[in-house]
């Protein structure tokens, strides 16, 4: 039986670099979740939309004329050409079809890519604290090192340069950011995203930025990294398909960046992944062609929801700084006296509403819990209302 | 922002002046005064439920007719048009283009209402020049609502 470095013996022979990722610590609250019936889930995390017709059509009918086979470990060249004029048209930006664009599984798949490609063992990643969750193991998996960076609510949850700046070291490599964010619903505005990239310019960091949240903006313009003076050529560009364009389970996305980093990651795909389903890549096609008025409808939809949450978790005392980005709110439970979890968990038991802890997102998500609004209007209101008993009950408790 | 607000009623008639001051951020006493006007200026016609009336016991059958007109002097199609709408078989009326110049959804209690409101009513209205009846067969999808539902799709409970 093989034994562990300690001499303990172990049944199965399970990796160092495995054991380093923490597993989720809200594993109880799943448990829990996954043990009850008529629950209103506000912890959902992708659209209530099924995908538009016309891509979920494109797609059959592709395979009805038989394209089963692989792509190209690249992607589809004509996905990577109509996104390559996408890309054009929206952000101004030139990336070569050829060379510079790699169609992927997902940006869950994109991200793991841009970490084994860049970095080496003990190479530091800076990133916001909370964050989406597979922000530290994709670092960890690459045998880096994730150095977390406090954001809170006073600051709307935005990575400072200064804090930035301060956590840089002779191993750091890059920062890592997604905005529009997962938990905090928060939008870097362009000023303070110029700041960063200068501090990354001038330390020569690369900067890794999650957009998949791009489209998903109310009454603020999204500032593309790449798009900011100079930055092209130090930016590794994650985009997708599945918030946009309710897309999640076809399991496709992108990475734009320089063709020598989007070499070293096709090297990687091609031997893991081999490509991006294929049928995934036509309905993509499909979607840059003609998805942009069914995308704009599922955007004014969710911004009707976001004011009706936002509104209504202020009116219960639960204070919410307003999230301009994605499709969650992330409140403040602190005056509860409870921890997240421990909200998070009498929440669902007394009152059958699912909302997910705060700390599953990183330390500085301690004292919030993440609302997703991607659900219908009949189930946000009548989670308030069960929320308002809630906290009207625990708080005259404390 | 009137837009916004016909886009939320015509979805969902019910919704109330506080839920559609909630969805988009303006004060209630706006969102009513839009309303009103539109009402009054006949932007919004009228609110009602989309009903399937296959679940209920009545039985109902819907005709859509194509009705050649000719046209009268002066006046065009507008008031042989206006001479068909009066007829309360006559749900629904679109001036159109192609072969023939009017649509009309009737509804009657039975084939032999719709048949006669066509021979009876329809074709001796002057200016009537022919019509095509078709008789509905099965409603797939009423005015933006799928008619049998779609069977629910079920989401993680839980995604981070």
């Amino acid at each position: 039986m093989p034994t562990n470095p300690r001499g303990q013996r172990r049944k199965y022979p399970i990796s160092q670099r495995a054991n380093q990722i923490s597993p989720s610590g809200i594993r109880r609250f799943f448990d829990l979740l996954a043990s009850m019936e008529g629950v209103i889930s506000l912890g959902v995390g992708e659209p209530d939309f099924t995908t538009p017709w016309h891509i979920t059509k494109a797609a059959i009918e592709s395979l009805e004329k038989g394209q089963t086979m692989y792509t190209s470990n690249l992607g589809m060249p004509e996905l990577r050409q109509e996104l390559s004029r996408h890309l054009k048209n929206h952000y101004s930006l030139e990336y070569d079809a050829g060379c510079e664009l790699l169609i992927t599984v997902g940006v869950s798949e994109a991200l793991d890519l841009a970490m084994r490609a860049i970095l080496d063992p003990g190479d530091e990643v800076i990133m916001p604290d909370p964050c989406y969750v597979s922000y530290e193991p994709c670092v960890v998996l690459a045998g880096g090192a994730p150095i977390m960076v406090p954001t809170n609510e006073e600051n709307s949850f935005e990575i400072s340069a200064a804090d930035f700046e301060a956590r840089i070291t002779n191993k750091t490599r890059a920062i890592l950011i997604g905005y529009p964010a997962n938990p905090t619903g928060a939008v870097m505005s362009r000023d303070n995203l110029a700041e960063i990239v200068e501090v990354a310019r001038r330390h020569q960091l690369l900067v890794v930025s999650d957009e998949i949240y791009a489209k998903l903006v109310y009454g603020v313009e999204h500032t593309c990294v790449a798009t900011l003076p100079g930055m092209q050529a130090h930016t590794i560009l994650l985009g997708g398909f599945s918030k946009t364009y309710a897309m999640t389970g076809w399991r496709v996305g992108y990475t734009a960046a320089p063709k020598e980093i989007i070499a070293a990651m096709t090297k990687i795909h091609q031997y893991t992944m081999m490509c991006a389903p294929t049928m995934a890549q036509v309905a993509a096609v499909e979607a840059l062609k003609s998805g942009e008025d069914s995308a704009t409808e599922m955007v004014e939809d969710y911004n009707r929801r976001r004011l009706v949450i936002v509104k209504g978790l202020c009116d219960i005392g639960l204070s919410c700084f307003e999230p301009k980005g994605a499709f969650y709110a992330f409140p403040s439970i602190k005056r509860t006296g409870m921890t997240s979890e421990e909200f998070a968990e009498k929440l669902l038991t007394e009152e059958k509403v699912a909302v997910v802890p705060g700390s599953a997102f990183g330390q500085y998500g301690e004292g919030y819990v993440r609302c997703c609004y991607a659900t219908s209007l009949a189930d946000i209101e009548e989670a308030l209302v069960r929320m308002k008993r809630f906290v009207d009950r625990h708080h005259k408790e404390v | 922002m009137m837009k916004e607000i016909l886009k939320i009623l015509q979805n969902d008639a019910r919704t109330t002046t506080k839920q559609i001051s909630a969805m988009t951020g303006r004060p209630g006493t706006e969102v009513t005064r839009l309303i009103k006007e539109a009402e009054k200026d006949r932007v919004i016609l009228k609110y009602k439920a989309i009903v399937n009336w296959d679940k209920v016991e009545d039985e109902q059958v819907w005709a859509l007719i194509e009705v050649k007109l000719t046209p009268e002097k002066d006046v065009g199609f507008d008031s042989i048009a206006e001479r068909i709408y009066r007829f309360p078989q006559a749900c629904t009326v679109y001036l159109i283009s192609g072969t023939y110049d009017l649509f009309v959804l009737a509804v009657g209690k039975s084939n032999h209402e719709i048949a006669d409101f066509v021979s009876q009513k329809l074709s001796h209205i002057e200016g009537v020049q022919g019509t095509v009846t078709q008789f509905v067969l099965k409603r797939y999808k009423e005015d933006d609502e799928i008619v049998d539902g779609k069977e629910e799709v079920k989401r993680q409970p839980v995604i981070l």
